[in-house]
């Protein structure tokens, strides 16, 4: 212990000097860049609600009590995390099956658990957080990097919620939810032998999930993304019509407000799922290349605070995060540019949208909690 | 939690860091993934891109033309463009239709039949989003109620359109003929871009035969429209060019005397001014009402109409053919006399018989015991028969048919009229390719008459009237007046060559022949003769059935109505100078003096006696 804290000294000199975010749990780099994506987003949300200040303001409201979650979760030492992370796992499960037996749905898919006049929220959501503290729990319990029974071990934790997510169905979510704790597994220094046989194995289940786990609508998302002309009015519209608000963008884009694509309304969900096209299309490859520039810069931050953690539960926490994060990034992108099917993951901190903001900002406050609390 | 030495430690911290570059390296090439799409799309792709975004928001719409009007030769409106309020249905954009009339007959009225219609147009092939009628004309108060509805009557649509009218209604419904909707079959054939965002089309009579120049010129906006089609700027603009006035020969007044003069009968009229060939007057009864094919013919009006057994559909003026029977005579007569078959002071008796050589079949006058002694201008006077039997039998067939294709018989000979029928000039080669036979003497016998195969129009027995009264000079019969569409304008002057007689003296010994049947002392209409002016004419009675008559040729019982003779009656007046001729040809109506030479006279004088009160 006297070597360990030796070891620390040269950080609790430079602790000693710490400013007042620091004081009250709060990263500065990762809280500017927050908040300039924040105030970024709105400002495209304006424009892509049609100049609703209705939504902007709701929006605000949602980014007001996100931060607000950031802060206090903040505070929290990783500790606690680390000590009621099966309770939060075991919870997120039951409401998970509570959805599938009595949740209401929205589009043909169960998502919402309803206690009427009290709250309407997503369980998935919860899971978004639950998870990653569940596996860099399990995973870091036992050192690095992890055993083979370990591994099988995470990866029955990490089944439940996936399978329960996806019998909603949603496929998204549930394939974020699995990207966070495979991610935990890697970064715990899983194999490469075990890398590469499971990536066979994921390559050779491709004919058996198409068969027998991905849904009609499923199954013609992933088609139309090959062929969207195939169904121009109808599952390909989506896409079409989003490529071609990219594309007309251009290099400096058409101007705020006069994106025709967004504005006479031939963009569907324009300020939800499908908000980065009307970015593209008012300002260009150039105003697409800042936002990624945002994006980039809060996921290096957060790698960097990874890199800092405390311990390997920190560690594995903060970095799964991360990953995720710029998972959702590449996947909505990828997904609106015709890269990927549409699976319905909103732009982090862009899109319109209530529970995903409040995650979002929430795991963020776990990542500064990590940056902030670095003595045990 | 385990304890773990401090090199442990350091193991794991190194081992997370080198996982965690190989995540740094993964995240770069996904990012750079995306900026690569990013690229293709905003910087390689995109003008074809804008070209669709542009495409998308940018909508041409046509812009209807108004169709030409169309008047008369005194510029009174025959056919016109209302203002009409017209309630549609765009089917594609309605989940439930029945449940949707159901409720749009809460709000206003609307007929069972027109209902009927409608499900019928919508069972019909058209254009994806076209609207389908449901009904015209709609007042103030049904529009109103609309519009307050509009929000809870999604793919209903009141429009303002300009609809055809026909002011005169069933006296020019043949004639004018009338615009219908573009039907699946029309759709098919004719061109998208003259005809975008028209939907009336002339499906007969002149509205037909002018269609190209009466149609106009489409003109188009081009317009922003948002995703749900609604415009929202009108960016360019190019102005619709409105279709030809037509300005038609026809004379309103005398057309509606004619068709009145016809109530009750099946029949037709056609009147010609014989020197420019303008058609006057072309009726045909019993008529229908154009206006019903611009609004909707209910079904049950037009079933009774299409199955009447008078056929009102018919345009008998120009697609009746019948027996010229005796109003032949004159042209015979002066084919007869021309070529040397007969002259006009040899005589003959016939005792009202006529025998072929070598054949038992007797040919009989109209008259019995015939009209004694008589020569080629008693023979058209009285209509004698047997003269006539004789004459053709010495010609043979050849000069007579030569002589009717001169004055255009068995052909059509009117520049604009719309699908007329060509009548039957009988020759050799004509008989033997129809029915197989060669051609007989008796054959030639019964065309002496205007009976047997020959046939004609009542626009051809007119048209050859016209020419008789100019004496054998020609000109275009035409129904076209005048149009501010220089191109119509150019019309021959005759439509062949003037008919040269060897004794051109000829023709006012036969104008003078054809006044004895008005002024003579055995004319056939002499009934009629009373008249302030001078005129020429000639009777006829084409034989429907074998029927019992009297000596003076009408039919001795009750007949039935459709085995009784047709009356026809040519005549041209004055007879110095003729500014009109005319034929009248009345189905089954009975003898020719009797029933269509007074309808005849009450034209006359409707034309003549207005126009020289009009001139003081």
């Amino acid at each position: 212990m006297l070597n360990d804290f030796i070891r620390h000294a040269p950080h609790d000199s430079f602790a000693n000097r710490k400013g007042l975010l620091q004081q009250i749990h709060l990263d500065a780099y990762l809280l500017l860049f927050l908040l300039i994506l924040a105030g970024g987003g709105l400002v495209v949300l304006y424009s892509a609600s049609g100049g609703d200040w209705g939504a902007v303001y709701r929006q605000g409201v949602r980014f007001g009590v996100g931060f607000a979650a950031m802060f206090i979760v903040a505070q929290v030492d990783p500790r606690l995390f680390q000590q009621w992370s099966g309770v939060m796992y075991l919870v997120g499960i039951g409401l998970l099956v509570a959805v599938l037996v009595m949740g209401s749905g929205a589009k043909g898919a169960q998502r919402w658990l309803v206690i009427p006049g009290v709250i309407r929220f997503q369980p998935a959501e919860l899971m978004k957080l639950a998870v990653p503290i569940m596996m860099a729990w399990y995973i870091s319990r036992y050192g690095l990097p992890p055993r083979l029974k370990h591994i099988l071990g995470a990866a029955v934790l990490l089944a439940i919620p996936f399978v329960l997510i996806l019998e909603q169905p949603d496929l998204g979510t549930s394939l974020l939810i699995a990207a966070s704790g495979v991610f935990v597994i890697f970064l715990a220094g899983l194999s490469w032998k075990i890398i590469a046989s499971a990536s066979v194995l994921a390559i050779g289940s491709l004919p058996l999930m198409w068969m027998f786990v991905l849904r009609d609508y499923q199954k013609t998302r992933v088609l139309t993304l090959f062929n969207p002309e195939s169904d121009p009015l109808g599952a390909g519209w989506n896409i079409i019509q989003s490529k071609t608000a990219i594309g007309s963008g251009g290099l400096y884009g058409k101007g705020f407000l006069q994106g025709t694509q967004s504005q006479l309304d031939f963009l569907p969900e324009s300020h939800t799922d499908f908000i980065i096209a009307v970015l593209s299309e008012e300002f260009g490859f150039v105003g697409v290349l800042v936002l990624l520039s945002v994006y980039v810069a809060i996921v290096v931050r957060g790698m960097l605070i990874s890199l800092r953690g405390r311990d390997n539960f920190c560690r594995l926490l903060a970095g799964s995060i991360t990953l995720t994060f710029f998972i959702y990034v590449f996947v909505n992108i990828g997904m609106v540019s015709g890269l990927l099917p549409v699976v319905g993951v909103p732009l982090p901190l862009v899109s319109y949208g209530g529970t995903s903001i409040v995650t979002l900002l929430a795991g963020f406050g776990i990542l500064m909690s990590i940056s902030t609390h670095q003595r045990v | 939690m385990l304890n773990h030495s401090i090199d442990n430690k350091e193991v794991e911290r190194r081992l997370f860091l080198r996982r965690m570059t190989v995540a740094l390296f993964i995240v770069t090439v996904m990012l750079l993934t995306l900026v690569a799409r990013l690229f293709f799309l905003q910087l390689i792709e995109h003008e074809k891109h804008q070209a669709l975004s542009d495409n998308n928001r940018l909508e041409v719409l046509p812009i209807s033309p108004i169709r030409g009007l169309i008047y008369d030769r005194n510029g009174e409106l025959l056919a016109e463009n209302l203002p009409s309020h017209t309630l549609s249905i765009v089917a594609e954009r309605v989940d439930d239709i029945d449940a949707l009339l159901q409720h749009l007959r809460s709000l206003i009225e609307l007929s069972d039949d027109q209902i009927e219609l409608f499900y019928k147009r919508l069972s019909q092939y058209r254009r994806p989003f076209d609207p389908i009628p449901l009904k015209i004309k709609l007042n103030e108060e049904e529009i109103a109620i609309l519009a307050a509805n509009r929000y809870f009557l999604n793919g209903v649509q009141v429009e303002a359109e300009l609809i055809r009218q026909y002011p005169h209604g069933e006296a020019f419904a043949h004639v004018l003929g009338y615009v219908g909707r573009i039907n699946e079959r029309e759709l098919e054939s004719l061109d998208k871009g003259a005809y975008a965002g028209i939907r009336f089309i002339g499906k007969q009579g002149i509205e037909r035969q002018y269609e190209d120049v009466l149609l106009g010129e489409a003109g188009y906006q081009r317009v922003e429209t948002n995703a749900r089609g609604r415009i929202l700027n009108v960016l360019e603009k190019q102005a619709p060019v409105p279709g030809a006035n037509l300005h038609l020969q026809l004379d309103r007044a005398l057309q509606q005397k004619a068709f009145d003069l016809l109530e009750g009968k099946r029949g037709a009229i056609v009147a010609i001014e014989p020197s420019t060939g303008g058609i006057l007057t072309l009726v045909s009864r019993p008529s229908f009402d154009p206006n019903l094919y611009v609004t909707g013919f209910p079904v049950s009006q037009y079933n009774a109409l299409r199955d009447s057994p008078d056929k009102p559909f018919l345009n008998r003026a120009i697609r009746g053919q019948y027996p010229a029977a005796s109003t032949i005579k004159p042209f015979i007569g002066l084919a007869g006399v021309d070529g040397g078959f007969t002259t006009w002071t040899q005589t003959t008796d016939y005792k009202g018989k006529f025998q072929l050589p070598n054949d038992p079949r007797i040919y009989r006058d109209w008259k019995r015991g015939g009209h004694g002694k008589t020569n080629l201008t008693d023979a058209i006077e009285e209509s004698v028969d047997t003269f006539f039997y004789d004459l053709a039998y010495q010609m043979k067939l050849e000069p007579i048919h030569n002589m009717l294709d001169e004055f255009g018989f068995g052909k059509n000979t009117a520049w604009d009229i719309y699908n007329p029928s060509v009548g039957i000039n009988p020759s050799r080669d004509w008989k033997k390719d129809r029915h197989g036979f060669s051609w007989y003497a008796g054959d030639t016998v019964n065309l002496g008459i205007g009976q047997g195969y020959m046939l004609s129009t009542p626009t051809q027995l007119a048209v050859a009237t016209a020419v008789m009264a100019n004496k054998g000079e020609w000109m275009t019969p035409r129904l076209i007046l005048y149009s501010n569409d220089d191109e119509l304008m150019d019309i021959p002057e005759q439509v062949q060559p003037d008919i040269q007689l060897n004794d051109e003296q000829n023709w006012d010994r036969m104008h003078f022949a054809m006044t004895e049947v008005l002024y003579g002392r055995k004319g056939t209409a002499r009934h009629i003769a009373d008249a302030p002016y001078r005129f020429a004419g000639k009777t006829g009675t084409a034989q429907v059935a074998e029927i019992q008559r009297d000596e003076d040729g009408e039919a001795l019982d009750d007949v039935p109505d459709h085995l009784k003779d047709h009356a026809l009656f040519i005549a041209f007046a004055p007879l110095e100078n003729p500014v009109i001729a005319l034929a009248v040809v009345v189905e089954n109506g009975g003898g020719g003096s009797s029933v269509a030479a007074p309808i005849a006279r009450e034209l006359l004088d409707e034309y003549l006696l207005r126009e020289s009160s009009d001139a003081q």
